[in-house]
């Protein structure tokens, strides 16, 4: 077994960042995109972690000010979920289309 | 000098009278509006006589003066006198009237006959309308007409006079309306209102002339520069300037042609009509003639006009008054003859005769129509002649003052009708040496005709074979006192008022015509003149005015009286039910003419009212009123529309052109051009906030792939990657979503 390196990382990160697209892209309920993005940014988090490793804290640093925006954004999202819900009793990201020409 | 002092209180108080009537005579009671409305004419006769009392010394001590004027304040224009018009010389001229007050002998007499007259039949009406509504009402309006009548006698110019003269004419109209509940009492108010209108659209062109030849209206100027030889004689203007007041004397006098209000106004109450309708009102014409006598003698033309009319109207009237059944109408005709009569003596320039005959027909004729009054009243309302008879001896006292009236009016020695009129046909007669004697034999016929039609009324009513029916003739009855004693009065006055101008041929003194003096001394000499040159023109001698031919004329025209009393005794003394009229038995067309007065009303419908068609053609006042009807249908109303259409049209045009042009073409335009440009990009947009970020994923990737040159395999890739994610977005969005 060879030695856990920074390229495994960036594998299982890269992994990640991906499913977290692909769900952001394609689930209809709100709360999951919300989740995907969380899946996303968290993929980050993994790679400026793995990075700190090598190049000192400033990666771990930076990641708690992802985690923080992450809570602010899920915390406005949410917010903007309930408030739609109210309206149009619905989750569905593709029902919102409100604005359409 | 009390009284003349204070000449201007004599119309206040009727107008005080008339104001709280008004006001507060519907919560007053019977007596109170009597005792209010009585004592305010009595006082004004009590002024009117100590006035006329006190007047001759004034005169003595005033000489040069025409009468005693007194003026209270500036009415029209300015106290300034500044000009404001420019005469027909070119002078410049302050048009101004005041409130001001004249009195001289003819003033004088006026208001003592009319104060006079008035108190009586205010006294009389007490009785008369004791049981009617609207008591307060008709003595309010009794009030005002004092009150008008007297601002027209006393104001000493032509428009505080004509404030007068419209007073007079507004009150005769709600009195003869004051049964207003019958539709016939309405009609004869609006006639008489009407016709008078005519007469004074007249009266004002009259005035405004006056103003515009001699720069003022008050009298005493007018007369002033009227007698100061400014003016020539046969002046055209003045000729027309009198003639248009002789046009608004006609409207009051009921003279030719617009005496047809007269006979109608016999609607109002009976007192009225002795009042207003007989009395005093219909000799304000005369009035105001004899007031503008200086401006009369000036034009000849007039004069003759004057007389002509007059002397037609007097025997029109009185020939309409011989067949008539109703009581009040024979009087009414009567008075519109006797009113011919007075202008007939006008005319030929015998002003104080004609001034006398109306003083004396004052009190007889209103003591004829109270006496009217009485009978009707003792008759249970009855008023047609055919169903009377026999009268004389149940109402004595109304039977006797009657008699004396009608001999009055006849002219049967010595009553006063005998002066007065044996005056005005003597100077008819005799006057510019005949060249009015054709008119005397009119007034001759005249008097015949009035001596048949009153005799006629006397033994119709008085005499003969009662023909009421027995209901009636159970009810008859003396009336109260309040009406009897004005009528012994009047009775008193009617014998002994002709005394006053007893004739200088019969030893007497003619005291009236002396009073009168001088107010008609200076045109008779200028009448005198006028007919001196037209005599020395005609190369006639002189006629010498001997009294044998006076008497002559006198036991001439007491023959007429007599015949006529004779021939209505041979007719009426027995009448039965069913009694022959003489002029029906000898010629019934002129019977049926003379019934029907002469189809002068029907006349009138055809050509001035318009109520009758000539053929298919409306004419008159309601033939303009059609045509005014059809222009305002059709041009009117026709130019109206065409505007419409216009603008209709042209909105509608300018409709199409908002609507295409401007809004189409320049508005619409750009827009269509901008959604049709952005057709093709819109559908990009799905309202599908993940398609927008697969776009935006690939187009990074795509961008990424560029930079780092491994577009091959990569490319293809995310390709396939996008067309795959695409391909399910789109299916979810529009297929899978109904499920």
């Amino acid at each position: 077994m060879a030695e856990i390196g920074i390229l495994h990382y960036l594998i299982v990160a890269a992994l990640l960042f991906i499913l977290g697209v692909i769900g952001v892209l394609t689930r209809r309920n709100v709360v999951i995109v919300l989740m995907s993005i969380e899946l996303i940014l968290n993929a980050v988090n993994l790679n400026l972690v793995a990075f700190s490793r090598m190049w000192g804290l400033h990666g771990q640093v930076f990641s708690i000010f992802v985690i923080t925006d992450a809570a602010a954004e899920a915390a406005v999202g949410l917010g903007i979920l309930i408030a739609f819900f109210r309206n149009k009793e619905t989750v569905n990201v593709d029902e919102v289309d409100l604005m359409k020409w | 000098m009390f009284f003349l002092e204070h000449i201007w209180l004599i119309p206040l108080f009727p107008a005080c009278g008339a104001a709280v009537m008004f006001f507060f005579g519907r919560k007053l009671q019977k007596q109170s509006v009597s005792a209010v409305c009585v004592l305010a004419v009595l006082l004004t006769f009590v002024m009117a006589l100590g006035a006329l009392l006190e007047y001759p010394s004034y005169a003595k001590a005033n000489p040069d003066k025409l009468g005693y004027e007194t003026t209270l304040y500036t009415w029209l224009g300015s106290d300034s006198g500044l000009p404001n018009y420019l005469t027909h010389d070119g002078k410049p001229a302050a048009l101004r009237a005041d409130a001001g007050f004249l009195f001289d002998p003819l003033s004088g007499i006026w208001l003592l006959f009319v104060t006079g007259v008035g108190t009586l039949i205010h006294i009389y009406s007490t009785g008369y309308m004791a049981h009617e509504g609207g008591y307060y009402r008709f003595f309010g309006y009794l009030n005002l007409f004092m009150f008008s009548m007297l601002t027209l006698i006393l104001a000493n110019n032509y428009a505080l006079m004509f404030v007068g003269w419209e007073g007079v004419g507004l009150c005769s109209f709600l009195l003869i309306g004051f049964y207003f509940q019958r539709k016939s009492a309405g009609d004869a108010a609006n006639k008489a209102f009407i016709t008078n209108r005519i007469g004074d659209a007249g009266f004002i062109l009259g005035l405004l002339t006056i103003a515009w030849l001699f720069g003022s209206i008050q009298f005493t100027k007018v007369t002033e520069i009227a007698r100061s030889g400014q003016f020539v004689i046969g002046d055209h203007w003045i000729t027309i300037a009198t003639l248009m007041l002789f046009i608004g004397a006609c409207g009051k006098s009921a003279q030719l042609p617009l005496y047809v209000w007269l006979p109608d106004a016999m609607e109002g109450p009976t007192p009225v009509s002795a009042l207003i309708h007989a009395a005093t009102m219909v000799t304000a014409g005369v009035y105001m003639v004899a007031r503008s006598n200086a401006l009369f003698v000036l034009a000849p033309t007039s004069m003759k006009t004057v007389a002509i009319v007059g002397a037609l109207t007097a025997i029109f009237a009185a020939s309409i008054g011989l067949v008539q059944n109703d009581i009040k109408r024979v009087l009414a005709y009567s008075t519109v003859s006797q009113l011919g009569y007075m202008f007939l003596a006008l005319g030929v320039g015998a002003f104080a005769a004609g001034v006398f005959h109306v003083f004396t027909h004052a009190f007889f004729k209103a003591l004829l129509f109270l006496g009217a009054g009485s009978v009707i009243h003792a008759m249970s309302g009855e008023q047609d002649m055919r169903n009377m008879g026999d009268l004389g001896g149940r109402i004595k006292a109304t039977y006797r003052t009657m008699l004396i009236a009608t001999l009055a009016i006849a002219g049967i020695f010595p009553f006063a009708g005998f002066f007065s009129k044996d005056e005005i046909l003597w100077q008819t007669w005799s006057r510019e040496n005949g060249a009015y004697r054709f008119l005397w034999y009119i007034g001759y016929a005249t008097a015949l005709m009035t001596a048949f039609y009153m005799f006629r009324l006397v033994y119709l009513t008085f005499h003969g074979r009662p023909r009421m029916s027995h209901d009636v003739e159970h009810h008859i009855h003396e009336s109260p006192k309040s009406m009897t004693v004005p009528l012994m009065i009047l009775a008193f006055c009617s014998i002994f008022a002709g005394f006053l101008g007893w004739p200088h041929s019969l030893w007497g003194s003619n005291r009236f015509e002396k009073f009168l003096e001088p107010v008609f001394a200076k045109g008779a000499h200028v009448l005198q003149v006028e007919g001196e040159g037209a005599q020395l023109a005609g190369g006639q001698h002189e006629q010498e005015h001997t009294s044998s031919s006076e008497y002559l004329l006198m036991i001439v025209s007491l023959g007429a009286a007599g015949l006529g009393w004779g021939l209505a005794y041979r007719s009426y003394h027995n009448a039965d039910k069913g009694y022959t009229e003489p002029i029906a038995a000898a010629a019934q067309p002129v019977y049926n003419t003379l019934l029907n007065k002469y189809y002068v009303d029907e006349a009138y419908d055809y050509a001035f009212t318009g109520r009758r068609k000539v053929g298919p053609v409306r004419l008159g006042a309601m033939g303009l009123g059609e045509a005014s009807s059809w222009f305002d249908a059709n041009i009117i109303d026709g130019l109206v529309n065409g505007v419409g259409w216009i603008t209709r049209t042209t909105s509608t045009l300018s409709k199409w052109w908002d609507k295409w042009i401007i809004d189409g073409v320049c508005i619409n335009g750009p827009a269509i051009l901008a959604r049709g440009l952005s057709y093709a990009v819109k559908f990009l947009q799905f309202g599908l906030v993940q398609w927008y970020a697969l776009v935006m994923s690939v187009g990074l990737i795509g961008l990424l792939a560029f930079q780092l040159n491994i577009i091959n395999w990569f490319w293809i890739f995310a390709a396939a990657g996008f067309v795959v994610c695409m391909l399910y977005l789109l299916l979810r969005h529009f297929v899978w979503r109904r499920a």
